[in-house]
């Protein structure tokens, strides 16, 4: 049946048929002719033409009217068949526009790629999911000349590409701040400035930054609009919420951003994220805060990165595997 | 190139006589039923879109006989005020009746050969043609 080939014969047996015995088969045959003749752009126009050539040749004797009116049935199909050609070009340059993308996702990928560094003592978990193709949440780690681990995260109001590029920009400006010292409230402010100055207005970046001195043990934090961080306190066994109060970047030239710190101790961890974590949705319902924590603490004997990874999981199976949201998680734990 | 007739297109009622003229003039270069019903609704969306958007033209049939090849060759002429931008106009799914597939690239479509030229405050040119085969 394969070989079905859209011709005049074939078609008037097939009709011949179905009129003789009116049964299924020949039914399906109709079916597979349809689907052959899409496969080869036949337009409905021709698929009436072919029919009624077919009628006229079954029946010579079929009344002048019912013909006429046959092509009045076919004059009918032209704009469905112009329909039909339009959908398929509009497809090709969908399929065009997808592989487009996902080269250009590639290249974001390349682009913001950032290494977990190393550190005695410090374990690191990190994950990032865009929620379509393209990310519009950023993370990145750097190890400053006096050997502290500077940490951001951040997320552009907005998915998809315009959120991309600008996480490109962010991302360039940040590898072109000084390695001197790398304070939470200085980097934020510059790449305020920054997006202040290279930005659409209607769009919008937060971000957290956080230092942590690996002699010290101390973590300093300042935050741009940002989702909170947590605080897990080992002894006590209890998370408490890391924020710090600044504007979202972009908004003014001189926004300030107070640097806050925390003392960490073995055992602790610090955890960053963005809203696609908190603001999952199972069904029409959004997680609470709470959810997130308790996963959390669920898989926290396991390695950093594997933990962050089992929590992404949950979280993708909870929304049926249909992220909403960018979803970007890190984890830092003191292990000594 | 034995003949050219052509057209005025002034009230609706215009668009049906070029179809007409020019599915008469289809059917005697020896155009089929499909072809024929094509050539009409291509002539329809040109003459709509005289009548539309610059209030008066015509529409022009020309016969084409060479040693090698016949066919139907359509103008559309306007001195109405041009199409601004070309290259959108042309794009799939821009036309703004969002009538599906019709418009321009439905025309460009619908035929063999499409040319078009428009100066704005000027008119616009469209020739298409339709290759017997
Ligand atoms: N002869 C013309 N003179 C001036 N403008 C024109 C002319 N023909 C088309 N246009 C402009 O080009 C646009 C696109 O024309 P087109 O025929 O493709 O679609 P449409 O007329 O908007 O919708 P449809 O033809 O599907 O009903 C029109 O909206 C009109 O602005
Ligand atoms: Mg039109």
């Amino acid at each position: 049946m394969s070989t079905l080939k859209l011709d005049l014969e074939n078609y008037k047996e097939l009709l011949k048929e179905y009129i003789r015995t009116k049964d299924e088969q020949a039914l399906y045959q109709a079916e597979q002719f349809s689907k052959h003749s899409m496969q080869h752009n036949i337009s409905p126009e021709e698929i009436i033409n072919i029919h009624v050539q077919s009628l006229e040749e079954i029946y010579p004797e079929m009344p002048a009217d019912i013909q006429a009116s046959m092509n009045f049935l076919l004059e009918t199909m032209i704009s469905y068949g112009l329909a039909y050609q339009e959908h398929q070009a509009l497809r090709e340059k969908q399929l065009e526009l997808k592989s487009e993308l996902s080269v250009a996702a590639n290249m974001q990928k390349t682009l913001l790629s950032t290494k977990k560094p190393d550190f005695d003592g410090i374990e690191i978990g990190a994950i990032s999911v865009p929620a379509k193709q393209m990310n519009g949440d950023y993370h990145h780690f750097v190890q400053d000349q006096e050997g502290s681990l500077g940490i951001g995260i951040a997320d552009v109001i907005g998915k998809g590409v315009p959120a991309a590029l600008c996480m490109s920009m962010i991302k360039y400006s940040m590898d072109s701040f000084p390695h001197k010292r790398m304070e939470p409230s200085v980097i934020l402010e510059s790449l305020n400035r920054v997006v202040e100055r290279n930005v659409d207005s209607s769009m919008f970046i937060t971000m957290f930054y956080g230092l942590y001195n690996p002699q010290s043990h101390k973590f300093y934090y300042s935050s741009a609009g940002h989702e909170p961080g947590y605080y897990y306190h080992h002894e006590r066994g209890e998370f408490c919420e890391m924020d710090a109060p600044g504007l979202v970047l972009g908004v003014t030239k001189d926004a300030e951003y107070p640097q806050k710190e925390q003392q960490v101790d073995p055992g602790d961890m610090i955890i960053m994220l963005t809203d696609g974590v908190t603001e999952c949705r199972q069904g029409d319902r959004f997680i609470e805060p709470e959810e997130v924590l308790e996963i959390i603490k669920k898989y926290m004997d396991l390695p950093a990165q594997e933990m962050v990874e089992q929590v992404y999981k949950h979280f993708e199976k909870l929304q049926d595997f249909q992220l909403r949201d960018d979803f970007t998680l890190v984890v830092l734990r003191r292990n000594v | 190139m034995d003949f050219q007739s052509c057209v005025n297109i002034k009230k609706e009622w215009d668009i049906v006589g070029a179809r007409q003229l020019g599915r008469d003039i289809a059917k005697k270069i020896g155009f089929g039923t499909v072809d024929q019903a094509r050539i009409a609704t291509a002539i329809s969306e040109l003459a709509r879109n005289i009548y539309l958007y610059a209030g008066s033209g015509k529409v022009c049939f020309e016969a084409i006989d060479d040693m090698n090849h016949k066919g139907l060759s359509i103008i559309a002429i306007d001195e109405g005020p041009g199409i601004e931008e070309l290259s959108q106009v042309m794009e799939d799914g821009f036309s703004t009746s969002g009538g599906l597939g019709a418009g321009l690239p439905g025309v460009k479509r619908l035929m063999d050969e499409f040319d078009i030229v428009s100066e704005q405050g000027k008119g616009t040119e469209i020739k298409v043609v339709k290759w017997l085969r």
